[in-house]
């Protein structure tokens, strides 16, 4: 059993406060969703978590198993466990799938050790068509012309792979088409257990049809203002953003 | 033998009269017109200053670290296995002897294709050797350096390709330098007749990690409808100071792909020239540089299209690390008569670091109307953005930067069609990333 917990965490870019006093627990086996209107600081608070060197963390804490990683480069946070799902997965020209998986699995080996090769290619192989992503993929560089929905499933592809104990998913959701959103959620679905916890950032209910978080979260302007089960999705849904907002300022009003 | 002109020490240096008389002593068997050349090369290495910040051509070059003294211009040379990341040598030459010759296969031998040493070359094909070994004009500003190989040059491969035969596997040599302060001179004359087919690769590399001086040319001729393809794979000692001369002669229908890759030495010159001769000539000139530490990539290029209906693509792709520092200068010419001529010249820099440093000077130089040149530099930091993305799968920042570099190179290292050399220039870029 393995724990992530952010304590009061405030995060700054450049001079400007973003997150505000973050406060959450995620265990293995439990699925987090934060919802909450563009420009709340989610995106924000997961690369802050995954290590963005842009991202000034200013207060707080953040714990896996207990031991801050704030001072691990990002190399060494996704070797401790945590994997960023980008919401928008940067391009990387001349670097096939391949090769960067290859390194990134190579990378988690002790000195000296070297993978093997052809287990390494049969179990991509095996995730990629479970994941109906062609197989020639393999050879393509990095999410380079691909589609959005191709770029999120092969951050699903790399999840996979690398078997973080911490998923931090932003809006793995969008731009996906019904069927790709399936495809995901399934991915996501069969990696879920007692090994994996996971925040799952979006902004429509939709993806929690597919993905059923144990505990969702409303955030609004760089913290949680909310919590409840999957019905305060579905809440959120039927009464908008606009309700929260109101809530909210009421709250901080008292 | 009248001994040459007694030059001032200053502009000879390490490479007096006496060791001149001296290499002289060792090509007893060389023809006299060999040997003249020679002596009046010599006597233009001797008269020539050495280059002065001013030079146009010496532009961001660092002049003060060039030197003619602390050299041995007659390095002895023990036998020494060399071992080579590209296969057996054919020809391997350690400070300007042959330590090892692997012969190419029967077959070839009976079609007539040659690979063997100067020296011998001179015996056996005096009028093939003497139409083109130091037979190209020498324009990109190192005067100096190449009249010194060109007075000092006895060891190196003579590669004959005859009329319409292919050789399918590469040519491979080896050129090595040991001992401080070893002077080589390594030379590859390839000449390929009507509709030849070969792939010739040059292996500089030390020996040990003493500090050399590597004065070098490799002169290639595609005779009509002919296709080589040439690579020429720098490694020398991080000491070592390196200077590599190249001309591209290409015929009629005739095709050069050429790939320099340059990792070693602690500052190293190379300059291309290539000449397209008559129409449908096609000349490919693709680099790689990795310059890391303090390292100096200097190099000078030009494409001279001397007939209509010609071609030349260059791109010259230089990572730098650390402190290095590189230098493109570029230059098209088109005659002209050299109507409907297609020339591209390219150079990108791509810095993986804050404190090194690019210098590019692309020119072009067009006296026809009817053409079409492109050139242009381009030189980029790292995306911080990228290399944040492979960190977050748990790459470090040093094999991000790697796989960057990889990425940014693969473009050219996609234009070689054989793919086991591709994987021997990874081998030798990936070592680079491991120092
Ligand atoms: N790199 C950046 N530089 C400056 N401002 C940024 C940067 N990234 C995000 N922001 C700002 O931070 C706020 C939160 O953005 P973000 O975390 O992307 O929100 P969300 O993911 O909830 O939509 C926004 O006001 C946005 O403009
Ligand atoms: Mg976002």
């Amino acid at each position: 059993m393995s724990s992530l917990e952010i304590k009061n965490l405030h995060v700054s870019i450049g001079e400007k406060e973003i997150v505000k006093g973050f406060t959450l627990t995620i265990n293995s086996g439990e699925v987090h969703a934060i919802m909450g209107p563009n420009g709340t600081g989610k995106s924000t608070l997961s690369k802050a978590i995954a290590g963005h060197p842009d991202y000034k963390i200013t207060q707080g804490e953040v714990l896996v198993d207990g031991k801050s990683i704030l001072e691990l480069e990002a190399d060494e946070r996704a070797r401790a466990g945590i994997f960023l799902a980008f919401q928008y997965p940067s391009e990387i020209t001349g670097v096939s799938i391949a090769n960067f998986l290859r390194a990134a699995l190579q990378a988690r080996l002790a000195e000296g050790e070297e993978l093997d090769a052809s287990a390494y290619y049969k179990r991509l192989y095996d995730k990629m068509d479970r994941l109906k992503i062609d197989r020639k993929f393999t050879s393509r560089a990095v999410n380079e012309g691909f589609s959005g929905g191709e770029k999120k499933r092969c951050e699903i592809l790399q999840m996979a792979m690398l078997e973080p104990k911490f998923a931090l998913m932003d809006e793995t959701d969008s731009g996906l088409d019904i069927d790709a959103l399936r495809i995901v959620a399934e991915g996501v679905n069969a990696m879920r257990g007692p090994n994996l916890g996971v925040l799952l950032i979006t902004h429509y209910q939709r993806l929690l049809d597919y993905i059923v978080p144990d505990h969702v979260h409303v955030m609004y302007d760089g913290q949680i203002v909310k919590s409840g089960d999957k019905s305060l999705a579905l809440e959120l849904e039927a009464k908008g953003y606009d309700w929260v907002k109101k809530e909210f300022a009421t709250a901080s009003a008292r | 033998m009248s001994a040459p002109t007694s030059a001032p020490r200053s502009l000879t240096g390490s490479f007096p009269a006496e060791a001149f008389a001296q290499h002289l002593t060792s090509l007893a068997g060389a023809p006299a017109w060999w040997l003249d050349r020679q002596r009046a090369a010599y006597e233009t290495y001797a008269g020539l200053p050495m280059p002065r910040r001013t030079d146009e051509s010496w532009r961001f070059s660092n002049v003060v670290g060039l030197s003619l003294d602390g050299f041995t211009a007659n390095p002895a040379a023990s036998p020494t296995a060399l071992t080579s990341p590209f296969g057996t040598p054919h020809l391997a030459f350690l400070n300007n002897t042959v330590v090892n010759r692997n012969a190419v296969p029967a077959e070839l031998v009976r079609q007539g294709v040659v690979v063997t040493t100067l020296v011998e070359a001179a015996a056996q094909h005096p009028e093939l050797l003497r139409a083109h070994f130091m037979a190209q004009p020498q324009k990109l500003g190192s005067g100096k350096f190449a009249a010194l190989h060109s007075a000092f040059v006895g060891a190196g491969a003579f590669v004959y390709v005859p009329r319409g035969v292919e050789v399918k596997e590469p040519i491979l040599i080896t050129h090595a330098a040991a001992g401080a302060g070893s002077a080589v001179f390594p030379h590859t004359l390839v000449v390929l007749e009507e509709n030849a087919r070969a792939t010739v690769v040059d292996h500089f590399v030390s020996a040990d990690d003493a500090a050399h001086f590597a004065c070098g040319a490799n002169d290639l001729y595609a005779g009509h409808g002919s296709q080589l393809t040439y690579i020429g794979a720098q490694d020398w000692s991080r000491t070592s100071r390196s200077f590599q001369f190249n001309s591209t002669v290409v015929r009629r229908d005739a095709r050069v792909q050429s790939l320099n890759l340059h990792l070693g030495g602690r500052q190293a010159r190379h300059e291309s020239l290539s000449q397209l001769q008559a129409p449908g000539a096609f000349s490919e000139m693709l680099a790689l540089t990795v310059a890391d530490d303090t390292q100096e990539f200097d190099q000078r290029t030009l494409q001279i299209h001397q007939a209509p209906n010609t071609k030349s693509d260059l791109l010259y792709k230089n990572a730098l690390r650390d402190q290095s520092k590189t230098i493109f200068s570029g230059l098209i010419v088109v005659d002209p008569d050299a109507q409907k001529t297609d020339a591209y010249q390219s150079n990108r820099n791509l810095m993986l670091s804050d404190d090194a440093e690019a210098s590019s000077l692309p020119g072009l130089e067009i006296q026809a109307n009817d053409v079409r040149c492109t050139h242009g530099a381009t030189t980029s930091r790292i995306d911080p953005e990228q290399e944040f993305y492979l960190q977050a799968r748990g790459i470090s920042k040093a094999a991000a930067d790697e796989l960057l570099t990889f990425g940014f190179f693969e473009e050219v290292l996609n234009r070689l069609e054989s793919d086991p050399l591709h994987d021997v220039l990874r081998t030798l870029i990936q070592s680079q990333f491991k120092k």
